[in-house]
Formats: structure tokens, C-alpha cells, sequence
């Protein structure tokens, strides 16, 4: 089994097909969307695939260091920065075609006038364990 | 509280229940909850008959289950009174156990994971966390597991080679998190080669115990990968090695060469020598070639270029690698080495920095990288 990200992005991603603002959907639109990605994710659970699936609000800060003894210098909130990601779900799958597979029926998600939305989602593999075998 | 001999027991009193006539995925839960109350019973109550204890427990959770669907299908209780032992056993239940959990329906995944709880006695939480996933989807993977495997006759031998291909999958994931998965693989396999007489199972376990010995060399103590070559070899378990020279002699002596073996062959050269300088490259050239012949694995032929940079020089060695797939994994790995040791330290950091961006993991990513940087600190010096 191999872990994947499903990434979703705010920004940075391609248009979607069925690209219009969440907030102008209607609200019998919108609980159809949040109870697609919980069946969804209660789905995957049943599949033994699902791991994790978090959802980020869009305000961050940057944040660094600035020596011993002083506060960190924080950054922002950017309203510009190009790439913001929404959330991501962590799925366990036999391979990297079910990865995709997944992340296409995640992508048709119903947006507005209940049509699937086509959003772009990035699928990232996690980098594994060290094998016990290597040399 | 011997949790040693719960685990060990575990797969005999499923199979105990099994032969009485409940079906293996009730049998199996109705064990797992003996277990549950043997760890609570144990330690201040401590059984005079750890087995017969566990069965009549079991059966009664079998029972109480049993109770509990009828009542709510309004079903008259079929099973009553524990029945009496049946005769004695004409097949191994532990070896049905190991082909059961392993048989070929199973993605290996899903068999790994049941024969981790059916044969191994860990509990589900315990494989999740190994695995990195939350209980709730490792428990849905085992049941589902044991749902694909509900119509397979439980007294009919199984493929040994499957069964040895779940047990290596589990070695090698390693030993992430609290159960330690290697440790595992080799009680597991430790116990099918008492349970049979097959030259592939005792080489599986001697490559296992070969490469389990160096386990404290192949990490520093800041968790950085150290290559065969540079490990300390006074932190390797002599008598781990010993024991695997000792299984993998007794298997080579039946004459009858496996992929398992041969690839313990290779492990146990290494193994052999005091420093990297005394390792005999020409036996271990000539087991790769063996290993070609019986698996045509490509893995095989990669390693093999590497051992051929040994005896006949690094030219040989890149002349092995140029017939290969370059899209094979760690491909790029292979060369960087091979060039570095033909000298062309440019294009090396360069296939090193390269081979660090497509690595399958992190400590081999900074391994990489390193060798990337080593090289290029002595190119710019």
C-alpha cells in the first residue's frame, strides 16, 4: 500500500469546468457538495483506504525566526500569493491508478446547479518508510 | 503475563474453533476477544492450561455472539453445549492459518494485514498504528479481507510461495511506530519453518535474520542511512548472522535453489567478511547470476551490475547497466555510483542530485543528496 495526498487548491490549480463561487451556489447546493465528500471519505473507510482529511481556513501568516531572545517576525496574510491550498484528504491504496481513480471521483463533487464541479486535485505521493532491504 | 505465548497460540485456537464448524471470520473475532480478556484475566489469574483456557473462552464469545443473532433474528439457538474435542488433528491448524490469510484472492496488503491478527495475535490497533492509518480503516481492511476469504475450504493445502511473499512484504516494511514489523516477519517465519519441511521457507527466514543483523549498522545514531561499504561491523549481531549462515546451510543442502536462498547466499557473503575490502564479489557475482536465472528480476540484474563493478571493474559494471531499463527504480542510484567509481565524478554528482529527487523515501533521498554534496565539495576543492 502507498499513502497519496489529494490536494486541493483555493489557487494555484487550473480553472474547473463548472468554475463558479461557492457562495453563489445555493444553500441546498452547497449541503449537497459537504455530504458528497463525507460519503465520500466514510466510503474509503469502508474500503480500508481512507487516512486522513482536513480542511484549511484560506488566512495564513508567514512566520520566521529572528534570533535568540526575539519574537519571530511573522508575514502577511497575503491576499496575492498564487498557490493557497483548501485541504487535502490522505488515502492508503494498492497503487497509484486507484490513487487517480480516487482523486477523479473526488474531483466530480456536485457544485453548482448540482453539476459535478471537474475541479482540478493534485495527487502527491508521501515519501515511504525506509525499506528493511536496501542494499 | 506471557503475551509471547498468547500470540502463539492464537492461530490454534481459531483453527481449534474452525474445526468445530464456525465459520473463520467469527472464529477469528471470537478469538481476538479471548485475547482481550486474557490480557485482563492473566496477570493476576495466570491459567494452568494457557491453550484449553483460551478455547473454552473463545467458544464462549462464539456462543455469546451466536445468542445475540439469534435472538435478534428470532432464530432458535443452534449450538448449545461445547462439543467434545474431535479427533485428532490430521492437518497442521497454525500451517492452514498461514495459507488461509496468504491465499492468492487477497491483495497482498490485505493478506499482510490478516496474518499479522489470525496468525501473528496483534490486536487491530496495533497493525494500524504499524501501518500508519487510523483503526477504523484497518479494521474495515481486515473484514473485508476475511469477507473475500469466507468461501475458502480451510482443509485444503495452500501455495507455500504466497505465504513467503506476505511474510517478506511485512519484513520489509520495516519498523515504523511501536510493533516492530521485522521482529515480526521472523517470529512468523521462525514458526512456518517449524511447521514445514521447505528450503524456501528456512531461506526466507535466513534472509531475513542475515539482514535483521545489521539492522544496528544501517542507521547512525542521527538516523542517516549508512551504506553497506561504511557500516560498523563490530555493531552487527554475530549470533544472528550465525544462526542465518547456520538455516541457510541447511536449506542449500537440499539441493533444491530458490530465490529466497539465493538472495540469502548474497546476504550472507556480506555478512562474512570482517571489513568491506574481504568481501568475496566473485561468489556474490556468481549468486546474482543464479538469482537472474530463477527470478528474471530486473531488481536482480541492477544489483548484480553493482558486484560486477567489484570484480571486473567499474567499465564492466556500466556495460551491465546500459542493457537495463533506465526506468527502473534506484536505476539512477546505480549509476551515479558506477561513474563515480570509473572516475567522472561530474557526471556521478550529477546522476546523485538526480537519483535524490525521484527517492522513494527520505533517508535514502539524504543519502543521496549527500553524495551529491561530498562529491561536489571535492570537486570545487
Amino acid at each position: 500500500m502507498a499513502k497519496y495526498l489529494l490536494l486541493k487548491h483555493y489557487r494555484g490549480a487550473p480553472a474547473s469546468v463548472n468554475d463558479v463561487p461557492m457562495e453563489q451556489w445555493t444553500p441546498e447546493e452547497i449541503t449537497a457538495h459537504v455530504q458528497y465528500m463525507q460519503d465520500f471519505a466514510d466510503r474509503l473507510e469502508g474500503t480500508g483506504e481512507f487516512v486522513d482529511s482536513q480542511a484549511l481556513s484560506p488566512e495564513g501568516t508567514f512566520v520566521r525566526h529572528d534570533g535568540q531572545g526575539r519574537p519571530p517576525v511573522t508575514d502577511g496574510p497575503f491576499a496575492e500569493t498564487k498557490d493557497l491550498i483548501a485541504g487535502w484528504m490522505v488515502i492508503d491504496v494498492e497503487s497509484y491508478e486507484r490513487a487517480l481513480e480516487l482523486a477523479g471521483e473526488l474531483s466530480a463533487a456536485p457544485g453548482a446547479g448540482g453539476k459535478p464541479i471537474h475541479e482540478w486535485l493534485e495527487v502527491r505521493p508521501f515519501m515511504s518508510a525506509s525499506p528493511t532491504v536496501t542494499e | 503475563m506471557d503475551e509471547a505465548l498468547l500470540r502463539e497460540l492464537t492461530p490454534t485456537v481459531i483453527g481449534v474453533l474452525v474445526r468445530r464448524g464456525v465459520d473463520f471470520a467469527t472464529a477469528e473475532d471470537a478469538v481476538q476477544d479471548a485475547l482481550v480478556e486474557a490480557v485482563r484475566v492473566w496477570p493476576h489469574d495466570p491459567p494452568h492450561n494457557p491453550q484449553g483456557w483460551l478455547v473454552t473462552v473463545a467458544w464462549r464469545k462464539f456462543l455469546d455472539t451466536v445468542r445475540a443473532d439469534t435472538f435478534r433474528q428470532q432464530r432458535e439457538v443452534r449450538v448449545e453445549n461445547e462439543p467434545a474435542p474431535g479427533p485428532g488433528e490430521a492437518v497442521d491448524d497454525t500451517l492452514q492459518m498461514y495459507f488461509l490469510c496468504a491465499h492468492p484472492s487477497l491483495t497482498p496488503a490485505s493478506a499482510a494485514a490478516l496474518t499479522l491478527r489470525a496468525v501473528g495475535g496483534l490486536t487491530t490497533r496495533q497493525i494500524a498504528q504499524a501501518y500508519l492509518v487510523p483503526e477504523a480503516t484497518m479494521a474495515q481492511r481486515i473484514s473485508r479481507a476475511k469477507r473475500t476469504i469466507s468461501g475458502v475450504r480451510f482443509d485444503r493445502p495452500g501455495d507455500i510461495s504466497t505465504v513467503l511473499r506476505v511474510l517478506y512484504l511485512v519484513f520489509n516494511e520495516g519498523y515504523s511506530g511501536d510493533i516492530d514489523l521485522a521482529s515480526e516477519a521472523i517470529r512468523l517465519t521462525r514458526q512456518l519453518a517449524g511447521r514445514t519441511n521447505h528450503e524456501e521457507v528456512l531461506g526466507l527466514l535466513a534472509l531475513m535474520l542475515l539482514h535483521h543483523a545489521r539492522r544496528p549498522a544501517r542507521t547512525d545514531s542521527n538516523g542517516r542511512l549508512v551504506p553497506l561499504a561504511e557500516q560498523n561491523r563490530r555493531l552487527w549481531d554475530t549470533h544472528m548472522i550465525a544462526e542465518g549462515v547456520g538455516v541457510l546451510q541447511r536449506a542449500l543442502a537440499r539441493d533444491r535453489l530458490g530465490e529466497f536462498q539465493a538472495q540469502a547466499a548474497v546476504a550472507a557473503l556480506h555478512a562474512d567478511a570482517r571489513t568491506a575490502e574481504e568481501t568475496d564479489w566473485v561468489q556474490i557475482v556468481e549468486w546474482y547470476d543464479e538469482l537472474v536465472q530463477i527470478t528474471d528480476s530486473p531488481v536482480a540484474r541492477l544489483n548484480r551490475t553493482v558486484a560486477v563493478c567489484q570484480t571486473d571493474g567499474p567499465r564492466a559494471g556500466l556495460a551491465a547497466l546500459a542493457e537495463l531499463d533506465p526506468c527502473l527504480p534506484r536505476h539512477t542510484a546505480v549509476a551515479a555510483y558506477l561513474h563515480e567509481c570509473d572516475g567522472d565524478l561530474v557526471t556521478a554528482s550529477r546522476l546523485y542530485a538526480e537519483a535524490a529527487r525521484s527517492a522513494p523515501n527520505l533517508s535514502e533521498r539524504d543519502h543521496l543528496t549527500r553524495q551529491a554534496a561530498r562529491i561536489n565539495t571535492r570537486l570545487r576543492g
